[in-house]
């Protein structure tokens, strides 16, 4: 067990001992313990930025299952170390943030900082692991973390739907996802990632790829939030703010976009990977930006925002994938794409984590998120505002901050689209840079909400629950350092390009790359849509209340949260009905399933099967005392069907018994005659004995229909038990195993009486579980008869 | 013979499935115990009938009828006389608690209605 296995798995050993410290150092915030360990993995994780820069991708392995090919196999490349860095750097930036925001005395923060850990370990895991059955454990343990996490305040309804919500739909994703691996390796052979990189040519071919791909996808999609899965996400801001700006901005929403650039060069040689990634990500770009301009709880806003700006990297994946259809071109633009992928990928997190930090502030200091409450504040807290410009800014992609140039990069990559000559892409390319466009316009609207409508107008204290003040020092930090690195980044973009963007685009697409991000290219056309959106954009924000009506034309009953309400209660209400429609609870009901399935299904084999055979050959004689007793018990059988008392049924249920023991004297089975003889006569002695204390039979409450239904189904079973009996003495295969026993009844066992001798010599052990048998029933009796425990508890 | 037996056994189950479709406990025991009556007689119709002498070695006779068939009703006769008792026994004491021996209204209620 190498050091960096230790490191993957520091934060569940760390979990363990969260509670022991909480209970022990009650003065002291949980939270630092944690931040300790999340700035230690961060210095560990920033040293393999060295190794990763030269190309030298570091792997360890530990054995966990190896006769299934299932090892705990990790492996660190540029990708890796990208998200892991994303991880732990914001990861402590949230520890430190939640120390503030968490009151210690009120909160119970032994949970929540568990619940963080397991979570952060598990999102290591998932981006170092290199084999595809522990990712996904790894992934259905961010799914479970997150899902305690959303549903931290359980006492409150909203958070428990929106738990419930997120977890029905990632784990949905998750299983899709690992049907998806079992068929990727099923294909390959290997559960490797790297092994599967290695053959991607040759799985193309296979026919199971297309499957593996969508269900893979499939998991992608639901975890990162696209459309149409993007609805746990806004309902997954009833968690603390926080655990918002941990997973649902910077780290497990981007899962997703994880698994897409790692497995992208399996993947990327289908078109269908392509143009999957490609539309639904501008399709969630334009969908999520729409929506939130219509939102008002500034974390309703954000999470939209988020799923927009996943929506706009996982397209630019998508388009990246298209690289490796290009390979001879000087000038890649399709690589670019995926550079751009990766450069947004960072300036999200930072940006958004500020952003989600500066609402939860916003939201401890005046005790609302609601924009129509807020306003004005811009003087009460100068920092949240200089943060919240800066990021939104950003968001807007706005220069000279980050997003500017992501959004450039983003630009000219969807115009890039349209001189596409793959897959007939003439006609729809044009699409994308539409809809990349318009969903810029209202993302830069939004943003300008997010600023403007929080920090200037009309400051309205009546409507506040505290008075407004600029927050603690410890809860600013986070959120200043995350702003400066959007400044930083943005001024300076080439301080990521070798170290950090290089190794990773190149662990996405196989090849050298060089990076080298420019702020000014030229007059190109991105930056004529750029000029466009801050233009449009200005007009729509300011024209705001004109058209924000447009919003009602989509009657609320269309949304996808309904459709998935709607989906769940008919769910349970078609299941109850269904359960309610066959458990009817009256035990005739089963037994007409269980008889009408016995003589379906048995009519239907000796039909299908041809089974039904009668031969003749093979049968005794009938005599006139056989003939005889039929009758009589074929007599007996049917009046028994028509008996008026219960002492004609019990007589006439001897008078069977009877004939049977008679039957079996004429087949020749004296054992048989004397047991069934006794056993006949104590029976009916029972019947006799349990006479007057059994009530009367009524048969007038049985309707005439109900009948002939049960004598359909009687019937039925008669015939079908009749035949096969015919059927199978009619067709013998291989003699009676009997002369054996003939021969050797005295030989070996020293009795002449055959039957008795395989009674208790032959097969004792029959006979001693019958014995046993008789012993329990007799004690049952006797436990039925004297054990009156309700009666005894009535009575005290 | 053995035809006749078929048909014989096949009314037999007929009349026991009818018997315990219906509503009343003592009807459905009665059910049950034509069933085993049926379901013995058919154990020993497929051993075959007729075919030679009583088992028993001091016959001395050329074939005997098999044996086995016959060891397995004994065991079955037992076994199905213990559950029939235990089951009239259970009826009784039903009937005594609740008053009905009708299953209807014997029926088991919903936990949560």
């Amino acid at each position: 067990m190498s050091l960096l296995h230790w490191a993957i798995l520091s934060p569940f050993i760390a979990a363990l001992f969260i509670p022991m410290l909480y209970k022990r150092f009650r003065k002291i915030h949980t939270g630092w313990f944690v931040l300790v360990l999340s700035i230690l993995l961060f210095i560990y994780f920033f040293m393999f930025l060295s190794q990763t820069r030269d190309g030298r991708n570091v792997s360890e392995s530990l054995a966990w299952m190896p006769s299934l090919d299932i090892n705990f196999e990790v492996y660190i490349d540029g990708l890796g170390l990208l998200f892991s860095l994303l991880i732990t750097g914001i990861g402590a930036l949230v520890v430190l943030y939640s120390i503030f925001y968490l009151n210690k005395d009120k909160e119970k923060l032994n949970n929540f900082y568990v619940y963080l850990l397991l979570f952060m370990g598990s999102m290591l895991g998932i981006v170092l692991s290199d084999n595809l059955i522990v990712l996904y454990m790894f992934w259905e343990f961010t799914s479970f973390s997150s899902f305690l996490l959303i549903g931290y305040w359980y006492q409150r309804e909203r958070s428990r739907y929106g738990a419930q919500k997120s977890m029905l739909i990632t784990v949905f994703g998750g299983l899709s996802m690992l049907g998806g691996f079992v068929l990727l390796s099923y294909i390959g052979d290997t559960f490797s990632i790297r092994e599967l990189v290695s053959q991607n040519g040759e799985l193309i071919t296979h026919p199971l790829f297309t499957p593996a791909l969508l269900l893979v996808l499939l998991g992608a999609f639901t975890k990162s939030a696209q459309f149409p899965f993007h609805i746990w996400l806004p309902d997954a801001m009833e968690a603390p703010t926080p655990v918002s700006a941990y997973l649902h901005s910077a780290t497990m929403v981007k899962a997703g976009i994880y698994l897409v650039a790692r497995l992208s060069p399996v993947f990327a040689e289908s078109a269908l990977w392509l143009w999957l990634i490609a539309s639904v990500g501008i399709v969630t770009l334009f969908w999520g930006s729409f929506s939130a301009v219509k939102q008002t709880d500034l974390k309703g806003i954000l999470a939209f925002s988020t799923i927009s700006q996943l929506g706009m990297i996982m397209s630019l994946l998508g388009l990246g994938a298209a690289a490796i259809h290009y390979e001879s071109m000087d000038e890649d633009i399709y690589v670019a794409a995926t550079v751009a992928a990766v450069f947004h990928l960072i300036n999200h997190a930072t940006f958004k984590g500020s952003l989600f930090m500066a609402a939860g502030i916003i939201d401890h200091e005046t005790g609302t998120r609601d924009i129509h409450k807020l306003g004005g504040l811009m003087n009460l807290m100068p920092i949240t505002f200089t943060i919240t410009i800066i990021g939104a800014f950003s968001m807007a992609g706005l220069p000279p901050f980050n997003g500017f140039l992501s959004k450039e990069m983003f630009l000219a990559s969807m115009v890039s689209v349209t001189e596409m000559d793959l897959f007939n892409m003439e006609n729809w390319g044009v699409l994308f840079p539409v809809l990349a466009w318009v969903g810029s316009i209202f993302t830069f609207v939004y943003s300008m909400i997010i600023v403007f409508k929080t920090f200037t107008g009309k400051y309205q204290p009546e409507k506040l629950k505290k008075k407004p003040h600029e927050a603690p020092i410890g809860m600013l930090i986070p959120p200043v350092i995350l702003a400066s690195l959007v400044i930083i980044f943005g001024l300076f973009p080439n301080l990521l390009s070798s170290t950090i963007i290089e190794p990773a685009v190149a662990a996405i697409q196989p090849g050298a790359v060089h990076v080298d991000i420019a702020h000014w290219h030229g007059f190109r056309v991105e930056l004529g849509m750029t000029i466009g959106v801050i233009i449009l954009g200005v007009l729509f924000y300011l024209t705001l209340a004109k058209w924000q009506n447009i919003y009602q034309l989509f009657p609320a009953k269309l949304s996808f949260n309904r459709l998935y309400d709607a989906l769940l209660t008919g769910m349970e209400r078609i299941s109850l009905a269904v359960t309610r429609l066959f458990m009817s609870g009256f035990i005739r009901t089963y037994l007409v399933y269980i008889f009408l399935f016995f003589i379906i299904s048995l009519g239907y084999t000796l039909f299908r099967k041809n089974a039904l055979t009668i031969d003749m050959k093979n049968t005794a004689p009938i005599g006139i005392y056989e003939l005889v007793l039929a009758g009589i018990i074929t007599i007996a059988a049917i009046a028994i069907l028509f008996a008026k008392s219960r002492l004609t049924s019990i007589i006439l249920l001897g008078a069977v018994g009877y004939t049977v023991s008679i039957f079996f004297v004429l087949f020749r089975a004296p054992d048989l005659a004397l047991t069934q003889l006794v056993i006949e006569t104590i029976s009916v002695a029972l019947f006799l004995l349990c006479f007057y204390h059994l009530p009367k039979i009524s048969r007038k409450e049985e309707r005439l229909a109900f009948k002939l239904n049960n004598a359909l189904i009687s019937i039925g079973v008669g015939v079908i038990v009749a035949l096969i009996a015919l059927s199978s003495h009619s067709s013998k295969y291989f003699d009676a195993i009997s002369k054996y026993y003939v021969e050797n009844a005295y030989k070996e066992a020293g009795g002449e009486n055959i039957v008795n001798v395989i009674l208790v010599d032959f097969r004792g052990l029959d006979t001693m579980f019958e014995i046993t048998v008789l012993g329990i029933a007799a004690i049952g009796i006797f436990a039925i008869i004297k054990l009156r425990l309700t009666r005894g508890k009535e009575e005290g | 013979m053995e035809i006749l037996m078929a048909v014989v056994i096949g009314i037999l189950f007929m009349s026991a499935t009818y018997l315990m479709l219906s509503k009343s406990i003592l009807r459905i025991i009665i059910g049950t115990g034509l069933l085993s009556h049926g379901a013995h007689l058919l154990i020993l119709t497929m051993g075959g009938l007729k075919r030679g002498s009583v088992p028993l070695l001091s016959e001395q006779a050329n074939s005997y009828v098999d044996p086995l068939p016959q060891a397995l009703i004994l065991t079955a006769i037992v076994i199905s006389f213990g559950v029939t008792s235990f089951f009239l026994v259970l009826a009784y004491r039903t009937y005594q608690e609740f008053g009905t021996d009708n299953m209807d209204r014997l029926r088991g209620k919903e936990a949560n209605e």
